[in-house]
Formats: C-alpha cells, sequence, structure tokens
C-alpha cells in the first residue's frame, strides 16, 4: 500500500513537470527498458527515445482526471515502453524476440491510442506555430512557453506599453487559430 | 465583437479574470447569438490545445535538460550524430567562472545524494566512490577558485581605470562613430544582467548602454556613454542595402578569444535557419565569442552581423541581414535623445588590399563584456 501511494504522489509530481521526480524515474527504470529496446535488435539511441516517449505518455497520463495506476509503475512503463517498441520494428519489419524474462505485462492499446491522438494535436500545434513567423512566433513563445509577464514582453520586443503587446499578441493568436484549424479539419 | 477582442474575452473568461457581472452578460451574449457563440466554443477548444501544447513542451523540455544531465554521468548514452541539429548563439560565457559554480553546484548535490545514500541501506555500495570523488571536486574547486581571483588580481593591478569582471563575452561593431553607437546581437545584451561594457582592443573597458534591443530580429544598439571614450573618426566601410548574393566572398572580425581574430566565407544560402527570412547563411567557420562581428565583402560593404550557428553541422553560420539594422536606426531615431543616430560610412575600402583594409576596420570592432 505504501509502494502505490508513493508512486501515486510521483504521478501527482509528473503532473507538474517536477524536476527531481523525472530524474528519479530515469534513474529507477531507465536501465530495464534500455536493456528490453537493445536485446530487440535496439540500439542506444532508439533506447533514450522510447524512454522519452514513455514518459510523455506518462506525462499525458498524469494530466487526465480519471487516471489511476493499477499496477506498479515499473509494469506501466514498461508495458509502454514494450508496445511503443513493437509498433517501431514493426514499421521497419524487424522482430521482437519472444523470450521475454518474467517482466510483467499490462494491456495498453487505449493509452496508446491517447498518446497518439495528443502526439498529433502537438505536431499540428507545432506547425502551426512554425508558419506564423515573427515576431509573433517569438511573442507567443514567450508568453505561454517562457510565461513571461506581459509587461516584461513590451520591453523585450519594443512595445510602448503592455497593452499594445497584449493587442498584438491576441491578433497572432488569432492568426495562429486559423492555420492551427486549416490543418486540424483536414486530418 | 471582433475576433482579437473576442479572443481576449475568452482567454479571460477560461482563467476565471472576468467580473460576475461580465461572466453575465458574457454567457448571456452567447445564448442569444448563436454564430458568436460557436466562434467562442472553437476559441476555448483551441486556446486549450495552446495550453496543452505549452504544457507538454515544456515537460519535453524538462526531459531533455534531464537526459542531458544523465548522459554526463553515464547512465544514459546516444550516439555523436544522433542528436538534432539546433542553432546557437556565438557568445562566449567564461568558462571558469561558470565551472566553478557548476562543481560548488555539484558538491551540494553529491552531498545530499550520499546523504540520501547514507540514509537507505540498500545503496550502501555507493558511498564511497562518491566521498571520493567529492574530495577531488573540492580541491579543483579551489584550485580554480584561487586561479580566477589570480587572474582577476592581475587584471585589476594593469587596469586602474573601469573593470568589469565579465561573465560572458561577444563582439559589436561602431556604426555612428561621431555619437558613439555599435551594433550586436540582442541576445547578447540580454545575457548581461547588471553591466554592460565595451571593450577596445587594447582591453580597455568603457561603460555603454543599451538603446535598442529587439530579440525578433536579434539586433541590439548600444551606445558607449563614458566620458574617457575617445572618439574614432568615421569609420570606412559602407551598408549594402541590397540582398546577399550567393557566393559573395566575405570577410569577418570577431573575439572568440581575447584577441581581435580575422576569418573569411562565403554567402551560401538566402536565408537563415528554417527558411527564417531574417538571417543568410554563411558557409564559415564561427566560434563562441563572434555574435554581433561584422560581415563585410570584397567591396568592403557590411553585408550583415554574426548571430548563430547550426550544431551538427559543419561551418554553417547565420547573419543577420543590413535591412534590419537600418529598420533598428529608424526605429532609435524616434526615441527621445537618440533623433540624431546615423549610419556614419564613408566608402573607403574599395580597391584597397585586404590587410590594409583590416587594419582600418579593426579600430571599429570591440569586444561586448557583461554581466
Amino acid at each position: 500500500m505504501d509502494l502505490l501511494a508513493n508512486e501515486k504522489s510521483l504521478i501527482e509530481k509528473i503532473a507538474q513537470k517536477d524536476k527531481e521526480t523525472i530524474e528519479r524515474i530515469y534513474r529507477d527504470n531507465f536501465h530495464m527498458i534500455r536493456a528490453m529496446v537493445i536485446s530487440n535488435s535496439g540500439s542506444a539511441d532508439d533506447a533514450a527515445d522510447i524512454f522519452q516517449e514513455t514518459m510523455i505518455v506518462l506525462f499525458e497520463k498524469s494530466k487526465m482526471e480519471d487516471f489511476e495506476l493499477n499496477c506498479q509503475l515499473k509494469t506501466f512503463l514498461y508495458s509502454i515502453a514494450r508496445r511503443l517498441w513493437l509498433k517501431k520494428l514493426q514499421q521497419s519489419n524487424r522482430f521482437f524476440s519472444t523470450d521475454e524474462k518474467d517482466e510483467e505485462i499490462i494491456a495498453v492499446e487505449d493509452d496508446l491510442e491517447y498518446h497518439e491522438k495528443q502526439n498529433r494535436d502537438f505536431s499540428i500545434m507545432e506547425t502551426a506555430l512554425g508558419k506564423i513567423g515573427e515576431p509573433c512566433k517569438s511573442l507567443l513563445e514567450a508568453y505561454y512557453l517562457q510565461k513571461k509577464p506581459m509587461l516584461q514582453i513590451a520591453a523585450d520586443f519594443g512595445y510602448t506599453n503592455a497593452d499594445n503587446a497584449k493587442t498584438q499578441k491576441y491578433k497572432c493568436l488569432v492568426r495562429l487559430k486559423k492555420l492551427f484549424f486549416q490543418q486540424y479539419k483536414s486530418e | 465583437m471582433e475576433d482579437t477582442l473576442l479572443m481576449d474575452a475568452v482567454e479571460r473568461f477560461i482563467n476565471g479574470e472576468m467580473s460576475k457581472e461580465e461572466e453575465i452578460y458574457f454567457s448571456d451574449l452567447r445564448k442569444k447569438n448563436p454564430e458568436l457563440d460557436q466562434t467562442v466554443v472553437e476559441q476555448i477548444f483551441f486556446l486549450n490545445e495552446l495550453e496543452k501544447f505549452a504544457d507538454s513542451k515544456l515537460f519535453r523540455q524538462e526531459l531533455t535538460d534531464t537526459e542531458n544531465n544523465l548522459t554526463r554521468e553515464g547512465l544514459v548514452s546516444r550516439s555523436a550524430y544522433s542528436h538534432k541539429s539546433k542553432v546557437v548563439f556565438l557568445w562566449q560565457r567564461y568558462r571558469k567562472m561558470v565551472a566553478v559554480a557548476a562543481s560548488i553546484a555539484g558538491i551540494v548535490s553529491l552531498v545530499i545524494f550520499s546523504l540520501l545514500t547514507i540514509i537507505s541501506p540498500n545503496k550502501q555500495t555507493n558511498i564511497k566512490p562518491l566521498v571520493d570523488k567529492l574530495h577531488q571536486q573540492e580541491n579543483k574547486t579551489l584550485q580554480i577558485e584561487r586561479k580566477v581571483n589570480q587572474l582577476e588580481a592581475e587584471k585589476a593591478e594593469t587596469k586602474p581605470r573601469l573593470h568589469v569582471a565579465a561573465k560572458f563575452r561577444a563582439t559589436g561593431f561602431m556604426i555612428d562613430a561621431s555619437r558613439n553607437y555599435l551594433v550586436t546581437n540582442a541576445h547578447v545584451v540580454q545575457e548581461a544582467r547588471n553591466q554592460l561594457v565595451v571593450e577596445n582592443m587594447n582591453s580597455e573597458q568603457f561603460e555603454a548602454h543599451a538603446v535598442y534591443v529587439n530579440p525578433a530580429t536579434d539586433m541590439a544598439i548600444l551606445q558607449i556613454t563614458d566620458e574617457n571614450f575617445e572618439k574614432l573618426p568615421s569609420y570606412p566601410y559602407s551598408i549594402k542595402r541590397s540582398q546577399p548574393e550567393l557566393g559573395d566572398q566575405v570577410y569577418m572580425l570577431g573575439y572568440p578569444k581575447q584577441e581581435i581574430v580575422y576569418g573569411e566565407g562565403y554567402v551560401s544560402a538566402r536565408n537563415g535557419y528554417q527558411m527564417d527570412s531574417t538571417y543568410f547563411q554563411l558557409n564559415t567557420a564561427a566560434n563562441e565569442g563572434t555574435s554581433g562581428s561584422p560581415v563585410i565583402n570584397r567591396q568592403g560593404e557590411l553585408v550583415g552581423i554574426i548571430s548563430s550557428m547550426e550544431t551538427g553541422a559543419e561551418g554553417v553560420v547565420y547573419a543577420i541581414k543590413p535591412d534590419y539594422l537600418f529598420s533598428a536606426i529608424d526605429e532609435v531615431k524616434k526615441m527621445e535623445g537618440h533623433e540624431k543616430i546615423k549610419i556614419t560610412a564613408a566608402p573607403s575600402l574599395r580597391g584597397v588590399d585586404r590587410v590594409s583594409a583590416i587594419k582600418k576596420v579593426d579600430n571599429y570592432v570591440f569586444m561586448i563584456k557583461g554581466n
């Protein structure tokens, strides 16, 4: 019970993008997943990529209100990573050896379907931001990614006051929205 | 209602920043006007998507940071060439200072880590090597600290005038010699949290202030405000107004070290990283510290300002097009007290051989330092 309660708080911290928790999960689980990838014709780079993507899946799940971990975190991560790697192997016509020792595995198909949708949304927004041009891109990034206050953004971008910067920000948002939906609706 | 105004309202609505009355008015408006309601629904969806995107992006950055840390430690490994290329700025951070700070941080985390390992009994094997490392680290830190103090003391002796212990170094050059305006990169100026100085070839430092900083074009204009600074005669290069020509042979003067360094290259593409039209691409070897260096062609015309380079690609360097220098000057002209800024160019480098040209130009290229 203690372990589960502990892991529950880990997941809450992941939702908050807590640095130490990310590092801890890396330390505790990377070797296991690396071994799985490498013993199934993957490289060190593949292992690092798969682990990152597994962490993103965990992050997305942690953001869902009704997410509950019904197994050990280790099992969840292993199952996700395994499924992700299986898919990669299938795409390149390589095969997964069936000789897995005694790792527990749970069904994660739904989780990954959700993840693929999230990934699509992410890349649509990223493409839209890439197309929007300057100063919009930097301005929106300053506000939404770097979380800078409007007053500082006004100073950095040479607007005379925060209101002007705000107006510009909304103009950029409207443009971004157009680009986003063009892509989103066509998919 | 205009789309931008609506966006403002919707964002405040999502963030719960509306007053009670405004909220009632807003929902009333939506009920009465289905078309508007449709737009609001769309905007809420879009803003949530953007929020989600930002969140995921930040998490991905944390992941990359963690992976990099653990790579240094040897826990994660990647082959050297797998990293995607990215653009890095070319200022030089002073390693000595950074090394001290980094090893102090290292000690702190090692102490904490060894405390943790002492407390958790199942990891006892880790204690010894870590403690050893700690002593080594400590010694190294002391040595480095001593060296830094020594260096600083030496410098302080030779210079009775202004001397700033700099955290970074980059390059800048004179654009208005009669009023002492210089050009450099916005990312250089933004690196200076406390103080900004301009240093000439003789290691004399002069106080300077940022007049204009535009991160969108990476342009910054400084003015030397130090009374000790002796004005230079108008400088000998002119500024090219047309677009960069592919294959144009160019040279650069900058400060990748505490001494001016000459470099050569050619214009290899008309746009920058990911087709960014603010920049053009050079093929040359550029190093940290050359941010803000002037790029000059055979006719002695200034054709660009070095800004960044692409990692993972050999010799791909990006320079800002002169258009953005002109527009920066126009902006500065509008500022109170700076109306007189003028590009004081004289095209006297045409037909002058390279060595004599450099002798004329190097006086106008400065180190930009700060902390």
